[in-house]
């Protein structure tokens, strides 16, 4: 096989171009994608149409009638190849996502208990304390594709997958770890439930997550998912988002 | 005059709102949705003199039955011809008609293409959701409650453009039509992932017919026919998945992504259809074959441009329709007329005028 040379672009169709920056799941080659879809929505060049940054690509959408395909084309290549374009420093972001562990909303936690040597207490212990990077959405409105969980969680992913999993649901599935953001079929385990929506149409912002940002999961009791619950339903819960020197 | 309000009698096979998509949230997991065949609806709109991106009904197949209960609008149908009529009788489709309460519009059966679009003056008037009211039902967003029309719903229209009247029998001239021939080839531009295929992989997406499946709906069309060879797994980091991307997952066979599509994916992709004949694509139905061809970028580029200029002139022709320069009749010359003296017959908006003329010699 050939050696590929990154950054590269891609063709993607008519309307679509991507930048690649690499071939693997890593923080650095997607702190990437992630400064280089900041530094296009700023240039806001005519016919421009929409971004997804994905783990270590960034797509562009363009409206091939109004854009100068050549020089998009041309542009997004110097932009790619100058690492600091758009970077926006060395704070992470933190989304705290308050969840219920346990109980009826999680009704695998004795399963990744068993499966883990840990008691129920440790296993929320260790989801909370590790935060998660969030390399891209995608799959459903507000799906989140976390990485960095504690890797003592590993559980495998469910031998019969359930028909509906309901939204919010905190799951874990192999080394990952995720937050069901509509209502949809799966195989992940599922240890706990979040009252807040991660997508909801009516709201603004639809969904609070993007793609960059680190996701702390918070453990609650009953009576604060009750409340959590009931201002979600009025539209007014608004999460706690933190701003935090990156860890060397 | 109040705007057209329709209740719905029949709803149809799959009839849902849809404007030009919900743009700026696929990097959240949003998909696009909007019309499939962009181009029919983008002219429909145009007809009755909405804005392009206006909301519009996606009617599949076999049509709704809609009764007009309030107020009075012009609609046009475009895209497959779906048998529309309008209180029994028949209206071709590209045509501007009025209607106001009472009218029934309807259906009777499909005779070309999968998909037509009903376009209304001001447009289907239902809430904007993320910038969008196109209608994407696997998340219940947007469109009416999120979902295909049902029985005994309303719709309401928005506010039409002031000269919304005037575009009344106003019919898009077949040049400006796009053309969706079922037989064509559809044609491809290689990549993102073209490296991943084998040769032989490639000569069969290339070179074999495929027919279209029975899964086949607004997220995707997948093919059955000669499977494609990878040179190893058939998976990828999950990336970006454009509209008419040809995802070839490990059983070998192509899925066209289409308007519903979700926006990430971990399949390697051969190609992407161009945007002109995605519009193609979907106007087909289970069991058509297609065959794919390769088109160089700017080609593509070059297709999409020339749609853009089909609406800039329709968009001129109907001012000039508006602006009543419309029914000229051509001229009838009297049974005398030479060159030197004569008359003719001019009929404008069925006002009769004679012209006549008489040549003088030059005055000395």
């Amino acid at each position: 096989m050939n050696e590929k040379k990154y950054p590269r672009l891609l063709t993607a169709g008519d309307g679509c171009v991507v930048v690649e920056f690499g071939d693997a799941i890593d923080m650095e080659i997607n702190s990437r994608v992630a400064s280089l879809a900041a530094a296009v929505r700023k240039a806001d060049f005519p016919g421009f149409l929409d971004t997804v940054p994905t783990y270590r690509s960034l797509a562009v959408y363009f409206n091939p009638a109004t854009t100068d395909v050549d020089a998009l084309y041309s542009k997004l290549g110097k932009m790619a190849s100058c690492p600091d374009a758009g970077k926006e420093g060395g704070r992470r972001r933190i989304i705290v996502v308050p969840s219920l562990y346990g109980g009826e909303f999680g009704p695998d936690m004795a399963d990744v208990a068993e499966h883990t040597g840990l008691t129920p207490e440790e296993v929320v212990t260790r989801h909370t304390a590790h935060d998660c990077y969030c390399y891209m959405l995608g799959f459903t409105p507000g799906y989140s594709y976390l990485g960095g969980m504690d890797p003592s969680l590993e559980t495998p992913r469910l031998k019969n997958p359930r028909e509906i999993i309901p939204a919010g649901s905190v799951a874990i599935g192999g080394k990952q770890t995720g937050i069901y953001s509509i209502a949809s079929p799966g195989g992940w385990r599922l240890i706990g439930r979040t009252p807040m929506k991660m997508f909801d149409p009516d709201r603004d912002p639809a969904i609070f997550l993007e793609a960059g940002m680190w996701v702390r999961f918070r453990a609650i009791g009953k009576a604060e998912f009750d409340e959590i619950e009931a201002a979600t339903a009025k539209g007014i819960y608004r999460p706690e988002i933190l701003e935090e020197e990156a860890k060397p | 005059m109040t705007v057209p309000v329709f209740s719905v009698r029949v709803p149809g096979m799959l009839t849902t709102v849809q404007d030009s998509g919900r743009w700026g949230y696929q990097g959240k997991g949003m998909p696009v949705a909007g019309a499939m065949d962009m181009q029919a609806f983008a002219l429909g709109n145009i007809l009755v003199g909405n804005d392009e991106n206006a909301a519009a009904l996606e009617v599949t197949l076999m049509g709704p039955t809609l009764s007009v209960t309030e107020g009075e609008g012009v609609v046009a149908v475009t895209g497959a011809d779906l048998g529309f009529k309008v209180n029994g009788g028949d209206v071709p489709n590209w045509t501007v008609v009025s209607v106001k309460t009472g009218d029934v519009l309807s259906f009777t059966a499909p005779r070309s293409g999968c998909r037509a679009y009903l376009c209304v003056s001001g447009g289907i008037d239902v809430p904007r959701v993320m910038e969008s009211r196109s209608t994407y039902t696997r998340a219940k967003v947007g469109g009416l409650e999120g979902r295909a029309l049902k029985k005994g719903d309303t719709l309401r229209c928005g506010e039409p453009a002031p000269l919304w009247k005037r575009c009344e029998g106003l019919v898009c001239p077949e040049a400006l039509r796009p053309v969706r021939d079922p037989a064509a080839p559809l044609r491809v531009i290689p990549g993102p992932q073209d490296d991943l295929f084998t040769e032989k992989g490639l000569a069969s997406f290339y070179g074999a017919e495929y027919v279209v499946s029975n899964s086949a709906d607004r997220m995707g069309y997948r093919m059955d026919g000669e499977p494609i060879e990878h040179t190893g797994a058939a998976d990828i980091i999950s990336d970006a998945i454009p509209l008419g991307a040809v995802q070839v997952p490990g059983h070998g066979q192509p899925i066209v992504m289409l308007a519903d599509r979700q926006t990430t994916g971990g399949y390697t992709k051969i190609g992407v259809v161009c945007s002109v004949d995605v519009a193609s694509l979907s106007q087909r139905l289970p069991g058509a074959t297609v065959r794919f061809v390769k088109i160089p970028l700017k080609d593509a580029v070059e297709l999409v441009c020339g749609e853009a200029k089909a609406r800039e002139t329709l968009r001129e022709f109907r001012a000039a329709w508006r602006s009543g320069t419309r029914a000229v009749s051509a001229p009838v010359l009297s049974e005398h007329a030479s060159p030197s003296c004569g008359e003719a017959i001019l009929r404008v908006d069925g006002k009769k005028h004679v012209i006549s003329w008489e040549e003088i010699g030059e005055v000395e």
